[in-house]
């Protein structure tokens, strides 16, 4: 079945979390002088104002902040995957990911879950999503 | 580069005291297949200027806030042609459900700084029937960051319901109070003749109504609605009106953020900043206030808010609507018209019927609905994703 959810993008800013996405590497934006980590991605840093920034390969590895199960979707692309787990993941190096939660029952979730990040091939496009993480590794 | 200082908290005296509303109106709100929201308008701003004994040519200023069936890019000059008028300032605002205090904070320095006489806040639309419910939530999950947030299918009961989880996490709350705020709202609303909902509910069949996005539940979740309401502002005293004009004490604002992932804390609101800034405006604190509208697009909202703009302890919320503080009758009663949930939800108006429903409550209008003795009212709104916040405080003629 054709998957029918929303691709990501396209987001000339973002070019490089998406093109690290197609590498199954999880990508964020650091500042070059006070070294914290956004996303998304800005001409200058949030932290600090520093207009010198990188983008940097991330663990992938993260906390679910809050997360619920969407029971009636929002459109008839995501009715098909009813019920859903849609989660805020904090990663280690800083960033807040909106996601979806995989590789586990949705009454299996908890905040303060460690996940780590997976690349899923959706159609044409490749998008991360979490799942939980064995022990307490993160 | 030195990094950015925090940003002070608003400190502002009040520059609008001498400014009152004078009169006030709503359309049918529900289901009003025969009016576009132009249409809407128009009636709205006809029937406030009625309540305020003015007329059209009277009208100097116009603030409205667009339309999401029919957006126009600049909208408050197609109202204004519509109505025939040519006003000296004319301005299209949008916040989100903040908006609506943003919009009247904009008229009243209009009015304050001598360039308007007489400025009206319109606010119309027609979701139910000119979009309908599933086209207003599909074309509200296209709100969305297109790389962030998009392909994860969030709606907006979702992304609400992420904050509810959170701040039932943090402070242990259990969603039974959240049912019993869309109880309450429903009680009230069926004491007022304009709510779109009046048919009482419990909090256990709102409790029994099918899950959106856990934990919230359909009954916990706003309406879609058409309906439009206006309001006109004058400085006070400057005119003889039908009735008394009811003062704006106070007023504050908070911007907090545009998408969930950019703001650290989702427990504790801009509620906190804007109302705190209201109050220092005002130069009074909660215990000044005899009734309160809170916008309860989600119910849990109701209890967040109550904490954050200070009139119970942070967590202690649920535990406030539960003795019984939010009922007319009680300490504070909330939402007398039925709130977000009850009243009905065409989007920007929304907050307007809130603004509406503490005028009448100033002005001893409200029949059954009254709370005895009422002086000073707070109004809150907010919009987004809990982005942008505004309180206002008003006060009646007696006040």
């Amino acid at each position: 079945m054709d998957d029918r959810r929303p691709a990501p993008g396209p987001d000339q800013e973002n070019q490089p979390f998406l093109d690290g996405a197609r590498r199954r590497e999880l990508m964020v934006q650091q500042c070059d002088e006070c070294h914290a980590c956004q996303l998304y991605g800005r001409l200058y840093c949030r932290s600090c104002g520093s207009a010198s920034l990188r983008w940097r390969p991330a663990s992938g590895r993260g906390i679910v902040y809050s997360y619920t199960v969407v029971r009636r979707a929002p459109s008839p692309a995501f009715r098909e995957h009813e019920p859903y787990v849609l989660a805020l993941v904090d990663l280690v190096e800083g960033p807040r990911l909106l996601s979806n939660l995989n590789g586990c029952q949705a009454d299996a979730v908890r905040i303060g879950m460690p996940v780590i990040a997976t690349f899923v091939q959706r159609g044409d496009a490749v998008v991360p999503e979490f799942i939980p993480v064995e022990g307490d590794s993160a | 580069m030195t990094p950015l200082s925090p940003p002070e908290p608003q400190e502002r005296a009040s520059h609008f005291e001498n400014v009152s509303i004078v009169g006030v109106a709503e359309t049918k709100v529900g289901v009003v297949p025969e009016r576009s929201s132009l249409q809407l308008h128009a009636e709205a701003v006809r029937l406030a200027l009625t309540d305020a004994g003015l007329g059209l040519s009277d009208v100097d200023g116009l603030v409205t806030a667009n339309s999401r069936v029919h957006p126009y890019l600049y909208h408050a000059d197609v109202v204004a042609e519509y109505l025939g008028i040519h006003p000296r300032h004319a301005l299209n605002v949008s916040t989100g459900g903040s908006t609506t205090i943003s919009a009247i904070e904009h008229a009243a320095a209009m009015i304050a700084a001598g360039v308007c006489r007489v400025v009206v806040v319109a606010m119309a639309d027609n979701l139910a029937t000119g979009l309908g419910r599933n086209e207003s939530i599909a074309s509200m999950a296209s709100f969305g960051h297109p790389v962030f947030e998009r392909p994860y299918g969030p709606s907006i009961p979702a992304f609400y319901a992420l904050v509810a989880q959170r701040y039932m996490y943090e402070y242990g709350v259990e969603s039974d109070c959240f049912a019993l705020v869309a109880e309450i709202d429903r009680a009230h609303a069926s004491m007022h003749p304009g709510a779109q909902f009046r048919e009482r509910i419990t909090a256990a069949e709102v409790g029994r109504s099918r899950l959106i996005a856990d934990p919230l539940r359909l009954l916990d979740c706003a309406p879609v609605s058409d309906g439009g309401a206006a309001i006109v502002l004058m400085r006070d005293g400057s005119h003889e009106t039908p009735r008394h004009g009811v003062r704006i004490l106070g007023v504050g604002e908070s911007h907090q953020h545009e998408h969930l992932t950019q703001t650290v804390d989702l427990t504790t609101t801009g509620a906190a900043r804007s109302g705190a800034a209201a109050f220092r405006s005002a130069g009074l604190t909660p215990a000044d206030i005899d009734v309160a509208m809170i916008y309860d697009a989600f119910s849990f909202l109701q209890c967040m808010q109550l904490e954050d703009l200070g009139f119970c302890a942070k967590g202690e919320g649920g535990e406030f609507v539960r003795s019984g503080h939010t009922r007319l009758g009680g300490s504070l009663p909330v939402n007398t018209n039925g709130g977000v949930l009850s009243f009905g939800h065409p989007g920007k108006p929304t907050a307007l019927f809130l603004i509406n429903e503490a005028v009448r409550q100033l002005r001893h209008e409200c029949g059954e609905r009254q709370v005895q003795g009422a002086s000073v009212a707070l109004v809150h709104a907010e919009g987004g994703i809990l982005s942008s916040h505004a309180t206002m405080i008003l006060g009646g003629h007696d006040g």
